[in-house]
C-alpha cells in the first residue's frame, strides 16, 4: 500500500487514510480496540495522541479510555520511538548467556542509552520480558515483529552497522531470524502423527455428549498451570445459558522460561486448531479466538495460512466435515506485551479491547466470559491433548502418567544444560531424570513452572512432576553451582514488578517494594531486617492480592530464602539494620558548606 | 424461618440473597475496614483493605458473596496487621503530607490508618513526580494523593454520565487521566455538583476556595471514628 502523507496527515502526525482502513477492517468494533491499536502502530511506528483521539472518535469511545488501554500494554508506544526498536529479552536464561553485555555493547556502538531514543530518532534499545526463546538465546525483538536468536558479539556488531546504514529489517541476514524447534524428547503429543480432521471425525462419530464424557473420563487437566479439569470446564460452559458460547485458546505463553507453546504453534498448529474445533462441538460454540502473545507476532502469518487451509479442507467454516449445523471459525488476537493477560479473565478483558485487568471472580468465564457469554479458555497444550483423547479414547490417555495427573507434559528446558529444548514426558517423571536427559551437571537448583512456580534444590531432585507433587506450566530452568541464586530471584522480582497490572495495592506496591529491598541487598547495603521485611511482604501478597500474579510474585523469594539462605546472607552488611542510603555521603553537602573535611566531620571516624 | 446468616468474628450477621460479606456487615452496623468500596457503587476490589478470611480462605469482603454458615474472620491481629501494611503501601506510593493537606481530618485514608494504629510509613517513600491540575475554575486535582480506588471513574460514568476520568499506565505507573484533548480538567464539562466531585475518599478532587472553612480539630474524623456506620465512606 502506498503511503502518501497529506498536509493534514503531517499536521495530525499520522496517516488518516491508512488508519481508517484498519478501523474499516475491524467494522469499527470497539471490542477490537487492542487489535486496532496494534495494527495502527505497525503502520505508524507509534501512537500519537492525535491518533488515539481519531480512533476514539471513530469508535465512539472516550479519548481517556483509549489512552488508558494504549498505556496498559508494554508494546504500545504513546511517545515517539526509534525507527528501529530493539528489545533484549531480559529472562534470567538470556542473562546467563550474556544478554546484558551484548545489550551494553549495542548501546555503546549506537551511542544510545538503554530505554531512551537516540537524538536522531533512529533507534531505541531496551529490555522486554522473556521472549520464549530461552533454548536459543540470547534473543531480541526488533520492531515488535522480528525475533533474532543466538546473539553474539559479531551479530551485535553487524546489527549496529545495519541500523546505521538504515537497512530495512526484512533485508537483514535471514538465518538470524531462524527459530529452531529443538524437540529433544517426543512422547505421545509430539510423536504421534495426526491427519488434519482425524480428531474431528472421531469426535463427530462419538457425538458431542459422548466426546465430553470421554474428555471427563480421561481426567485431562489444564496445562496452563492451575490444572483445572478440562472436561468439567467444558461441561460447565456447555450448560451455562447464553446467546453464544466461545472457545478461547490461551497462547499468551508469558511465564518466563516457557516456550513449549511456541513449538506447538510452529509444528502442530493443526492439532491446536483441531482441539479448539472439537471443544466447540462439545460446548456448542460457533466462534473461537486464539490469544497469541505479542512476542510471537512472527507466527501470525503462518497461523493464518493454516487456518485458511483448514477452511478449504472443510475443517473450519460452515457444516464442518459435512455435518449440518456444525459451524465454527477461529480468529487470532495478538497481544501487546502483558504477562497478566495469561490470567484467563484478564485475557478476556484484552480480547474485548480493554486493559488487561483480571476480573472479579465469580462469575467465572465458563458462565460469563467473552462479551459476558459462556467461554472456555484452555491452554494450547490442553487443546492438543484433547485431540489425542478424541482419537484414542480416555482409557488410553489415563493409562499414561499418574492417577491424578494423566497423560504427558511438555517441558521447556533451558539454562545450564547441554541440550536445551522441548522434552515431553509422562506425568510422574522424576526431576532428576529430566536433568540427566538434558545433560545438566553439578546442578544447584531448577526453577519449575517459571518464576511463579517452585524452586527445587538438589536434595529434591527425586521428586516427580505431577499435580500431586511438583506441578508445572512447562518451564524448567536449570542453574548449576556457579550461579548466584540471589541474582536469579532479583531478576524474577524485577519481572513481576514490570508486569504487575497496577490494579490492586499489594501487587502494585508490593512488587515494587520487593525490588527495592533486593536492589538494596545487591548494593551491599542489606541487613537481616530487610529479609524480615521480605518475609512480611510475601505473606501479605499471598493473602491479599486480587489475582494469582501478585500471589505468586514472592514464590521464588520464599523458596530461595529458605533453601539458599547463604546466597542472601553474603549480601548482608550487618545483621541488624542498614539504611537504604549512605549516611556519611549524605553529610557531604554539610561538609562542603562548612568547609570541613576533618575526621570529626565523618561518621565512621567521628570520635 | 430465621434469615440466612454468616458469622463475623463470632457474631451472626444476617444477609439478603446476592449480598456480599461487606454489604451485609455494613447493613448490620459492623465495620470491615475499606477504601475503594462505596454502597452506591459496584464492588471494585482493588484496595484490598477489606481482606477477610472466609472459612479460612482469604478474600476481599466486598467481592465475596455471603453464604449461610460462613465463618468470617475480620478483626484479627493478623488481618489488621495486613491492613496496616496495605495502608503503609498506599502512603509511601503517593505523596501524602497530612499536615499540609486540605483533606486532613476528612480523609478516609488517614482515618483508616489511625483506626489500624499506623504510626509511620514503615517502608521507604517512592516520592513520585505528579503535577497537579489547577486548570478548572472550581476544582483542584492533586494527583499526589490518588489511591486508584476509581470511585471518581465510576461516579462520573454511572451517575454523572460524563466519563471524565479513566485509568492509564500499568504497575507503579498506573495513574488517573482526564478525558479531554488537552488532558486537563478545564476542557471537560466537570461541575462542582457532579457526584464525582464529592466522592474522592482522599484529597485528589477538591473544591477551590473552601480550604480550611472547617478548622482542623472540628472535622469529620476529629470528632467521629471511621468505624462508625455513618462515617465508613466518603460523603
Amino acid at each position: 500500500m502506498a503511503s502518501v502523507l497529506t498536509a493534514a496527515d503531517r499536521l495530525a502526525g499520522f496517516q488518516r487514510q491508512a488508519v481508517a482502513e484498519v478501523l474499516q477492517r475491524h467494522d469499527h468494533d470497539p471490542h477490537a480496540l487492542v487489535q486496532i491499536l496494534r495494527e495502527a502502530q505497525e503502520q505508524q511506528g507509534w501512537l500519537p495522541r492525535t491518533l488515539l483521539a481519531f480512533i476514539a472518535r471513530e469508535l465512539r469511545l472516550t479519548l481517556a479510555h483509549v489512552e488508558g488501554v494504549a498505556g496498559f500494554y508494554r508494546f504500545f508506544h504513546t511517545r515517539p520511538v526509534g525507527q528501529y526498536r530493539v528489545l533484549f529479552s531480559n529472562n534470567i536464561t538470556d542473562r546467563m548467556l550474556g544478554a546484558q553485555l551484548l545489550m551494553d555493547d549495542l548501546c555503546l556502538r549506537l551511542g544510545v542509552r538503554p530505554g531512551e531514543v537516540r537524538a536522531d530518532n533512529r533507534v531505541s534499545v531496551a529490555h522486554c520480558s522473556c521472549t520464549g526463546l530461552c533454548d536459543q538465546g540470547p534473543a531480541l525483538l526488533v520492531n515488535h515483529r522480528h525475533v533474532i536468536t543466538r546473539l553474539d558479539a559479531e551479530r551485535v556488531a553487524r546489527i549496529a552497522d545495519l541500523i546505521e546504514a538504515q537497512t530495512p529489517v526484512g533485508d537483514w541476514p535471514a538465518q538470524w531470524f531462524r527459530v529452531v524447534d529443538n524437540v529433544q524428547r517426543a512422547d505421545v503429543l509430539l510423536g504421534t502423527p495426526q491427519q488434519p480432521g482425524a480428531a474431528i471425525a472421531a469426535a463427530l462419530a462419538r457425538g458431542a455428549e459422548a466426546l465430553l464424557d470421554e474428555i471427563k473420563r480421561s481426567n485431562l487437566r489444564g496445562r496452563g498451570g492451575a490444572g483445572f479439569a478440562t472436561g468439567l470446564k467444558w461441561e460447565l460452559c456447555r450448560n451455562a445459558p447464553g446467546s453464544a458460547h466461545y472457545v478461547v485458546c490461551n497462547a499468551d505463553e508469558g511465564e518466563p522460561g516457557t516456550f513449549k507453546d511456541r513449538v506447538l504453534l510452529t509444528r502442530h498448529a493443526d492439532m491446536m486448531f483441531e482441539g479448539m474445533t472439537i471443544a466447540a462441538l462439545a460446548v456448542g460454540a460457533r466462534r473461537g479466538l486464539v490469544y497469541l502473545r505479542g512476542e510471537y507476532r512472527y507466527l501470525l502469518e503462518p497461523l493464518h495460512a493454516v487456518l485458511q487451509r483448514r477452511r478449504e479442507q472443510h475443517l473450519l467454516g460452515s457444516a464442518i466435515q459435512g455435518q449440518a449445523g456444525f459451524d465454527f471459525d477461529i480468529d487470532i488476537h495478538v497481544g501487546a506485551g502483558a504477562y497478566v493477560c495469561g490470567e484467563e479473565s484478564a485475557l478476556i478483558e484484552s480480547l474485548e479491547g480493554k486493559r488487561g485487568t483480571p476480573r472479579i471472580r465469580p462469575p467465572f468465564p465458563v458462565e460469563q466470559g467473552y462479551l459476558d457469554q459462556p467461554t472456555t479458555v484452555n491452554n494450547v497444550e490442553t487443546y492438543c491433548a484433547a485431540t489425542h483423547i478424541a482419537i484414542h479414547g480416555a482409557a488410553w490417555w489415563s493409562g499414561i502418567g499418574t492417577p491424578k495427573s494423566t497423560g504427558t507434559k511438555i517441558h521447556s528446558v533451558s539454562g545450564d544444560c547441554d541440550r536445551p529444548g522441548i522434552y515431553e514426558y509422562p506425568f510422574g517423571t522424576r526431576i532428576g531424570r529430566i536433568l540427566e536427559d538434558c545433560g545438566a551437571r553439578d546442578t544447584q537448583a531448577v526453577q519449575i513452572g517459571g518464576p511463579s512456580g517452585v524452586c527445587v534444590s538438589a536434595f529434591e531432585f527425586g521428586r516427580r512432576i505431577a499435580f500431586e507433587d511438583v506441578p508445572t506450566a512447562g518451564a524448567f530452568m536449570v542453574f548449576d553451582r556457579s550461579r548466584d541464586m540471589f541474582k536469579v530471584v532479583r531478576n524474577f522480582a524485577h519481572f513481576f514488578a514490570h508486569e504487575s497490572c497496577g490494579f490492586c495495592t499489594p501487587c502494585r506496591v508490593g512488587t515494587a517494594l520487593v525490588v527495592k529491598r533486593l536492589d538494596k541487598l545487591a548494593a551491599g547495603r542489606g541487613s537481616r531486617h530487610d529479609i524480615d521485611v521480605l518475609f512480611e511482604l510475601d505473606k501479605l501478597m499471598h493473602t491479599a492480592t486480587h489475582c494469582g500474579l501478585g500471589g505468586a510474585a514472592c514464590n521464588p523469594l520464599r523458596d530461595t530464602i529458605v533453601k539458599f539462605r547463604p546466597a542472601y546472607e553474603q549480601h548482608l552488611k550487618s545483621l541488624y539494620f542498614e539504611p537504604g542510603f549512605d549516611l556519611d555521603a549524605e553529610l557531604s553537602v554539610a561538609r562542603k558548606m562548612t568547609g570541613r573535611d576533618d575526621a570529626a566531620a565523618h561518621l565512621e571516624t567521628a570520635p | 424461618m430465621t434469615a440466612a446468616a454468616f458469622s463475623l468474628d463470632g457474631e451472626d450477621v444476617p444477609f439478603r440473597p446476592g449480598e456480599t460479606v461487606l454489604q451485609a456487615a455494613k447493613r448490620a452496623g459492623r465495620y470491615i475496614p475499606h477504601l475503594c468500596w462505596h454502597p452506591e457503587f459496584r464492588a471494585h476490589g482493588s484496595c484490598r483493605i477489606c481482606t477477610v478470611k472466609v472459612n479460612g480462605r482469604a478474600g476481599a469482603a466486598c467481592t465475596v458473596q455471603a453464604a449461610a454458615g460462613q465463618e468470617v474472620e475480620s478483626n484479627t491481629e493478623e488481618l489488621n496487621a495486613h491492613r496496616k501494611t496495605l495502608l503503609q503501601m498506599l502512603f509511601v506510593e503517593g505523596n501524602h503530607f497530612c499536615p499540609s493537606c486540605e483533606k486532613s481530618g476528612n480523609c478516609l485514608l488517614q482515618a483508616t490508618a489511625y483506626e489500624m494504629n499506623m504510626e509511620g510509613p514503615h517502608f521507604e517513600e517512592f516520592y513520585p513526580d505528579r503535577p497537579v491540575d489547577a486548570s478548572h475554575p472550581d476544582i483542584l486535582l492533586d494527583f499526589n494523593r490518588c489511591i486508584l480506588c476509581e470511585l471518581c471513574v465510576r461516579a462520573s460514568h454511572e451517575v454523572d454520565g460524563k466519563d471524565i476520568f479513566a485509568i492509564a499506565g500499568h504497575g507503579m505507573g498506573t495513574h488517573l487521566v482526564i478525558n479531554s484533548e488537552s488532558g486537563r480538567l478545564v476542557d471537560t464539562d466537570m461541575a462542582l455538583t457532579d457526584r464525582a466531585a464529592s466522592i474522592c475518599p482522599v484529597g485528589v478532587i477538591l473544591p477551590k476556595r473552601r480550604g480550611f472553612v472547617i478548622p482542623i480539630g472540628e472535622r469529620r474524623y476529629d470528632v467521629n471514628t471511621v468505624a462508625e456506620p455513618k462515617h465508613q465512606e466518603a460523603s
